[in-house]
């Protein structure tokens, strides 16, 4: 298929999956924000659970660009939810993915197309209400069933073709991207003294996070013990069975690239096969020793890489004249070489 | 303006049914009374369901709308077909070995029918064209050429569209509708079909492939979703089965034009294009153009990939040229022309100019390079007001326009609010060349709405009908 096409199907899925981990990311930060406990400290604006969503996603200066003054959960919320002048908003996103959708309509099935205008549609008429007092966790609702609702049906009814794959794709990408800022987040929230640490507040706040991914009935399932950050890392990393797990993703991803990759030693496939091993080899206390953080951050920065070969490889190819037309383009390389000469 | 009733291609001077529209009439009268009423609102409805539009340019309000489909059919007897058939193909031949002659040898300068300057003072004129060789010396791949009908056997040919003529979705669109709403009238009627002109396309496309390629990639090339005509091309392309491109998704490597696909680059050896010469490669052509491809005017030289139709083709179809086509066919068929042009008075001669202005009110007034009914003067159908405007545009710049008396085009049966009326119509049936020049039975009926009118365009106004061309009369 076309690259365009493959990169307009593939970032339609990315952007739904961005709209829903968004809603999640929103929601914890604003459970967090609910936990009883404050910093006086306004020096330290980031302390403030408001602006996590925005330096998770990197959005900050974007932020305080158009929101001058103190962080509040309104201004973040209105960002983050309606602002159509933010990309990153779900607004943007879910507008986003339908116009993907509609300029390569050909390539869905028409339930498909019928769900995602359904989905805009139906955000458009929201818009007013969405952020209301109430109102906000109405909505998160809503977005999240709208994501499942959108991979039901491209599950449900798409050929496994070449542009499902892509769909699928778009999806792993974008959930282990989030998957692994999401986790970043603990990071980001210091707690009010040192002795807080294993306290009340720590306790809600990964149990926040936990809920925010599904995973808190898990875990407890899972560990029948009390919540430990290392645990969490064990589930949110490692844990093949967890759906949003880094390790699950790595599985979907290195089994589509198996597919998509035909030639021989493709970059992509190696680079995914490469973070699927060590994931799937990953012991949690070497994690712990090297740090969290420091392996989150690494970890980010190969997915990048591997996002980098997907345009160069499928999505966004860019010729190269120094490198010799693959193998790919059929027939008469010969017979053009002949008329040049 | 011509006092005499126009032609009616369904009743004679006397009032009766020519024997073509019998078998249709006789059923129509065997209907309910509000049975066309019913048919018109459901094709309307359909059309918009289907999304089949057309951008109209200028129109800031409701920049894309549906065509008016009309539902009663134009019917063509086989006598009269063969004429127009035969015609538009001959017209297509010359066209063609004139646009070969003044790419290479230029002997039709040499034999003093037609002065070098008609052509290289035309800005639809190549000069990069020159000594260009082209698979099968075929130029225009596809053309319109729109015929209107003034009497029993007299056709004339209004013009020629040579560059990336559009509106055959139509067509075969028109043709489904009318197989949908009427069934039971294919079954009286020997309607010849016109669906398998997709087939016919793509497979004269291939055989024009550079290549000897067993296997050649055609693609269709689009300017993108915002041109007036997306539809068509998205339709052509699912009609043919090949991928519909926009410039970006091409490149060229080494004199060879690739498409960027998830396999890898994928070669492509012949492109139906519908975009402009002027945007097809900005290292050729107009260098601020983001639709085109760079290196694909280098690639087309050095004959790696073919252009259906050809760069530069727009030279042959403006209405100054549109003169000299009668000579061409003599020339270089060695024919007599089966189709005539229209009378046409030049403007840049004194004496055409004179008496063009004296008698504006009669004649109708076209720009030598304008299109689609924009920039034009119907005399008998404007005001004192209009003319006198229309006077002073043209005195100052008088070789920019052509003058043509009004003909009275043929009136076919239309339907209009609840009744059967007649309305003028043209056609434009399109040709195609390959190995060999054909075209399909039937053509797009263009039909002015209005009482009087004689202006067809779909941007003035006009709607469509579907053109039954009959395989015998015997039934």
């Amino acid at each position: 298929m076309l690259s365009r096409q493959a990169n307009n199907l593939y970032w339609m899925s990315r952007q739904i999956e961005r709209a829903e981990n968004t809603t999640r990311l929103l929601d914890i930060t604003y459970r967090m924000s609910l936990l009883p406990y404050r910093v006086d400290n306004t020096e330290q604006a980031w302390t403030d659970p408001w602006s996590l969503p925005l330096i998770i996603n990197g959005l900050a200066s974007e932020y305080y660009e158009s929101n001058p003054g103190p962080i509040t959960s309104d201004k973040v919320l209105n960002f983050m939810v309606m602002d159509s002048a933010n990309p990153s908003s779900i607004y943007s996103l879910i507008r986003a993915a339908r116009e993907n959708g509609r300029s390569m309509r050909g390539l869905l099935t028409t339930e498909m197309y019928e769900d995602l205008n359904a989905m805009w549609l139906e955000l458009r008429s929201r818009s007013n209400t969405a952020l209301s007092h109430g109102g906000i966790n109405d909505f998160f609702e809503w977005v999240k069933t709208q994501s499942h609702q959108f991979r039901g049906v491209t599950v449900g009814t798409m050929l496994r073709d070449e542009a499902f794959q892509f769909i699928r794709l778009g999806t792993f990408m974008e959930r282990a991207d989030n998957t692994v800022r999401l986790l970043d987040v603990k990071y980001h929230t210091l707690l009010p003294s040192a002795e807080e640490v294993g306290g009340a507040v720590d306790y809600y706040q990964w149990s926040a996070l936990l809920r925010s991914v599904s995973a808190l009935s898990a875990y407890r399932r899972i560990y029948r013990d009390v919540i430990t950050p290392k645990r969490v890392a064990e589930l949110l990393l490692l844990h093949e069975d967890m759906p949003r797990s880094l390790h699950a993703c790595m599985n979907d991803i290195y089994e589509i690239l198996g597919k998509l990759c035909k030639r021989e030693s493709m970059e992509p496939e190696r680079l995914a096969g490469e973070l699927h091993a060590q994931l799937h080899y990953g012991r949690v206390d070497q994690i712990m020793e090297e740090g969290l953080h420091e392996y989150l951050m690494e970890f980010l920065e190969k997915l990048h890489t591997l996002n980098v070969e997907l345009n160069q490889q499928f999505l966004a190819p860019v010729f190269n004249p120094d490198s010799k037309i693959a193998q790919g383009a059929h027939q008469t390389q010969s017979a053009t070489q002949k008329q040049s000469a | 303006m011509s006092t005499k009733t126009p032609y009616n291609e369904m009743l004679t001077a006397d009032g009766l049914i020519r024997e073509h529209y019998r078998a249709h009439s006789e059923w129509l009268k065997s209907q309910p009374s509000d049975f066309l009423q019913q048919k018109q609102r459901e094709a309307n409805a359909l059309y918009t369901r289907l999304g089949i539009t057309f951008a109209v340019y200028g129109d800031e309000s409701g920049t894309e709308r549906s065509i008016p489909f009309d539902i009663v059919p134009r019917i063509i007897r086989p006598a009269a077909w063969k004429i127009i058939s035969d015609g538009a193909c001959q017209r297509v031949r010359a066209l063609n070995a004139f646009l070969k002659d003044i790419y290479n040898d230029q002997e039709i300068v040499k034999a003093g029918i037609m002065p070098e300057a008609q052509f290289t003072g035309n800005p639809a004129y190549r000069p990069e064209m020159k000594g260009v060789q082209l698979p099968g010396d075929v130029y225009v791949h596809i053309a319109g050429v729109d015929i209107v009908k003034t009497d029993e056997g007299q056709f004339y040919v209004l013009e020629d569209n040579l560059r990336t003529p559009s509106g055959v979705s139509y067509v075969l669109e028109n043709r489904k509708m009318m197989m949908r709403l009427f069934p039971d009238l294919f079954g009286r009627m020997p309607v010849a079909p016109v669906d398998h002109f997709t087939d016919d396309l793509l497979e004269n496309l291939r055989a024009m492939a550079p290549s000897k390629s067993s296997q050649p990639t055609v693609v269709l090339m689009t300017p993108g979703a915002f041109n007036s005509a997306y539809f068509e091309h998205a339709f052509l392309a699912q009609q043919m089965g090949v991928e519909l491109v926009e410039g970006q998704d091409m490149f060229v490597a080494d004199d060879v034009v690739y498409l960027h696909t998830t396999e890898g680059p994928q070669r492509v050896d012949v492109i139906y294009r519908r975009i402009d010469d002027d945007y097809l490669d900005p290292l050729a052509f107009r260098p601020d153009s983001t639709l085109g491809v760079p290196g694909l005017f280098s690639a087309y030289r050095a004959g790696n990939v073919n252009l259906a139709n050809a760069i530069g083709t727009g030279v042959a179809d403006d209405k100054s040229t549109y003169l000299y086509v009668p000579q061409m066919i003599e020339y270089y068929l060695n024919e007599k022309p089966i189709i005539a042009n229209v009378p046409t008075y030049r403007l840049s001669d004194p004496e055409d100019l004179a008496y063009t202005l004296a008698h504006l009110a009669e004649l109708v007034v076209k720009e030598v390079h304008g299109s689609g009914g924009y920039g034009m003067l119907v005399g008998p159908t404007s005001t004192k007001e209009q003319i006198a405007a229309f006077r002073k545009i043209i005195e100052l710049n008088p070789k920019n326009y052509i003058a043509q008396p009004t003909l009275a085009l043929s009136t076919c049966p239309t339907f209009i609010d609840s009744d059967i009326v007649p309305r003028h119509v043209d056609l434009r049936p399109y040709v195609l060349a390959g190995r060999e020049v054909t075209l399909i039975p039937g053509g797009l009926t263009r039909v002015a709405l209005r009482e009087g009118s004689l202006v067809v365009n779909s941007s003035q106004g006009g709607g469509t009908k579907d053109t039954w061309v009959l395989e015998d009369l015997s039934c």
